[in-house]
């Protein structure tokens, strides 16, 4: 049986209508609703599902952020993970701490814990990246499955949804790092007994600091705008108008 | 030392502003939860948002609750919220289970009366007064599969639930009780695997004959009648229930002989809690759907909920829902310290089916024509409100209540 760990993010629910901080340098996040990022919901339940099909012995949760991210690592618990690591720092998720820095702690912790299994979701729907999960296979040396819609473990394969369509990848050993995508499983909800049950278990605390000396990121977020409003639509009178408009004017063909 | 001086050494020597305040506030405002607390509310909103909402208007119109739904809170744990682990509950407070009522109400008041019946009135009463031999057999039920209903009123008793006629005649031997008699407007009555009715065992002796009995559902004698075509409330099905010569084991009793009214009174005085619960759910549900029309719908060059009319009535509505969410989080946690809190949920009873009456109303109004269609659910809170101010003790009840109460102070 594996040892399974899932990294879960605390981001802005998805149902918020975000608004840009006046000094433009952010997203506002004063008052605003925080939710578990939808990918780690599913990449929790997957490695949820494992532990019940008895193919998973542990399930550790793992989050990056301020104190507020426990609740978080409790939603984790309350769906089923066994123990939580708070990795805590000061440092926005949203935009100071990249890919690059979450995968090196990730990797810090997988160190210790030694998983052989490592499920992330396959972006964050704050900053959209989408590099933790490949940044921290190669930081661990291990061969990464992304986008998966389907995990065999005992097949080493897994379908991964691409643009063209479904795609079946085999991996040759564990350990190995999946990114879930959205059609990889519909998550649990925490009833409320394993809420209260959560309460209970383990949930450990480090600096991430402590882990992992740099972290700063390759990136500078130089400004955060909102998209120009939607202009009028132009109506043409036929075919010939439209392609017209289309190459000439948006210059998109 | 001279004034001046004495401002300029407490301005200096002063710590921050916020570190003051937080120091000097030692206790948690009623609308601060916990963290599980918080955990309850988002669950219950998510659980809303995906099982609940896409079906809601469907239930309405045919006026009947799918049972997948019923089940699904069944298995995340909404039915058995304050019943322990041990029984297969969830092991949570009371204020949890009027975070969950409210929040379901938001979305389908009928789905919040079911919960709430189930939680405020029959698990608690179960819990409070049922023989270990009782717990044992129904906690778990309740918890996990077995909805309740709890029988009370009956044609010629509402308000006046004391002159009740329902007979409960005891054998000879003193082994089970037969039962005879019609209660009326029963909620929940098509779902329910369980009743708790009040019957009189002892007629003679008045309202201290009133006797609880656990009856199962399927027992012999049994039947359910027409249901009620109600203006809200429409999925919950509310129906007469008859029963003919019901045999039910002495050990069914609920307590004691004769404590029947007590119970009732004792139970419905927090139940009134959970209603204020559902209440408010359906006064935010209301607002929180009409808010965002206000800001899309344009009339004279300028947005409507920009107005200023309309900022001074949104503003009020808002005002009295915060009262009402205040209000009700102070009764249950007054509940939960085990002080005396009959008023308050007297007050919370009375006031949170005012305001839920009044915004539903009121918002209706703000979404213009549309808001008297179909097309939006606002005219759905607004029939669902109204049986707020009449069902687990009317406000003219309420008042008089409050009434007593205030007269025994003075």
């Amino acid at each position: 049986m594996s040892r399974v760990m899932v990294g879960v993010k605390r981001v802005v629910d998805y149902a918020v209508k975000v608004r840009v901080a006046s000094d433009k340098k952010a997203v506002d996040l004063a008052n605003v609703k925080m939710s578990m990022n939808p990918f780690c919901e599913i990449a929790v339940e997957e490695a949820v599902r494992l532990k019940e099909a008895k193919k998973a012995s542990e399930i550790i949760a793992v989050s990056i952020g301020p104190k507020q991210a426990q609740e978080t690592l409790r939603t984790a618990l309350a769906m089923g993970c066994d123990r939580a690591i708070h990795i805590t720092t000061d440092l926005r998720t949203d935009q100071e701490l990249g890919p690059k820095g979450v995968a090196k702690l990730l990797a810090a912790v997988a160190e210790k814990e030694s998983p052989d299994v490592v499920i992330v979701g396959k972006q964050a729907i704050d900053g959209d990246m989408g590099c933790t999960g490949s940044m921290l296979a190669a930081y661990m040396d291990v061969p990464q499955c992304t986008f998966a819609a389907k995990i065999d473990l005992d097949a080493k394969t897994v379908e991964r949804e691409t643009d063209a369509g479904t795609e079946v990848v085999s991996f040759p050993s564990l350990p190995a790092v999946f990114t879930a995508d959205l059609r990889l499983n519909e998550p649990r909800y925490a009833t409320l007994p394993n809420i209260m049950k959560a309460k209970k278990k383990k949930m450990d605390t480090i600096a991430a600091a402590d882990l992992v000396a740099d972290l700063t990121d390759g990136n500078t977020v130089l400004e955060v705008f909102e998209p120009a409003p939607r202009a009028a639509g132009v109506l043409v009178d036929d075919v010939d108008a439209l392609v017209d408009k289309l190459k000439n004017e948006a210059a998109v063909i | 030392m001279s004034i001046a001086r004495l401002a300029a050494r407490s301005l200096r020597s002063a710590a921050p502003r916020s570190a003051v305040a937080r120091s000097l506030s030692s206790r948690p405002g009623v609308t601060m939860f916990s963290e599980e607390e918080n955990m309850v509310r988002d669950m219950a909103a998510s659980w809303c948002e995906q099982e609940l909402k896409p079906h809601v208007r469907a239930m309405d119109t045919k006026g009947e609750m799918q049972p997948e739904i019923v089940k699904s809170l069944f298995d995340n744990g909404l039915m058995g919220m304050e019943i322990p682990e041990q029984f297969g509950g969830s092991g949570m407070n009371f204020t949890s289970a009027c975070i969950a009522i409210e929040e379901i109400a938001k979305v389908d008041p009928s789905f919040a009366i079911l919960v709430d019946i189930q939680n405020t009135l029959t698990n608690n009463a179960i819990r409070f007064w049922g023989s270990q031999e009782l717990q044992d057999e129904w906690l778990p039920r309740l918890a996990t599969d077995c909805a309740s209903s709890f029988c009370l009123s009956e044609a010629g008793s509402g308000s006046d639930a004391f002159a009740m006629q329902t007979k409960a005649d005891l054998s000879a031997d003193g082994s089970h009780y037969t039962i005879n008699g019609t209660k009326l407007w029963i909620s929940n009555s098509s779902e329910a695997g369980v009743f708790l009715v009040f019957a009189n065992a002892d007629l003679s002796k008045g309202y201290k004959g009133i006797t609880a009995f656990v009856i199962d559902a399927k027992t012999e004698g049994i039947s359910l009648g027409r249901k009620e075509r109600k203006l809200g409330l429409r999925a919950s099905s509310t129906r007469p229930v008859t029963f003919e010569n019901v045999k039910v084991d002495a050990k069914n009793v609920l307590g004691e002989v004769g404590q029947g009214y007590k119970y009732a009174i004792e139970i419905l005085n927090e139940g009134r809690i959970g209603i204020g619960a559902q209440q408010l759910g359906i006064a935010k549900g209301a607002f929180n759907a009409t808010m965002p029309y206000l800001f899309e719908r344009k009339q004279f060059g300028t947005r409507i909920g920009d107005f200023q009319m309309m900022q001074q009535q949104y503003s009020q509505l808002a005002t009295e829902i915060h009262a009402v969410e205040t209000m009700m989080y102070n009764a249950c946690r007054m509940k939960e310290a085990g002080v005396p809190f009959i008023k308050e949920a007297s007050m919370v009873k009375l006031y949170s089916s005012q305001v839920a009456e009044k915004v539903a109303s009121k918002c209706i109004e703000f979404c213009g024509g549309v808001g008297f269609t179909e097309d939006l659910m606002v005219e759905k809170f607004y029939r669902d409100c109204k049986v707020g101010s009449i069902y687990e003790g009317t406000s003219n009840i309420q008042l008089q209540t409050i009434a007593k109460l205030i007269s025994k102070e003075y």
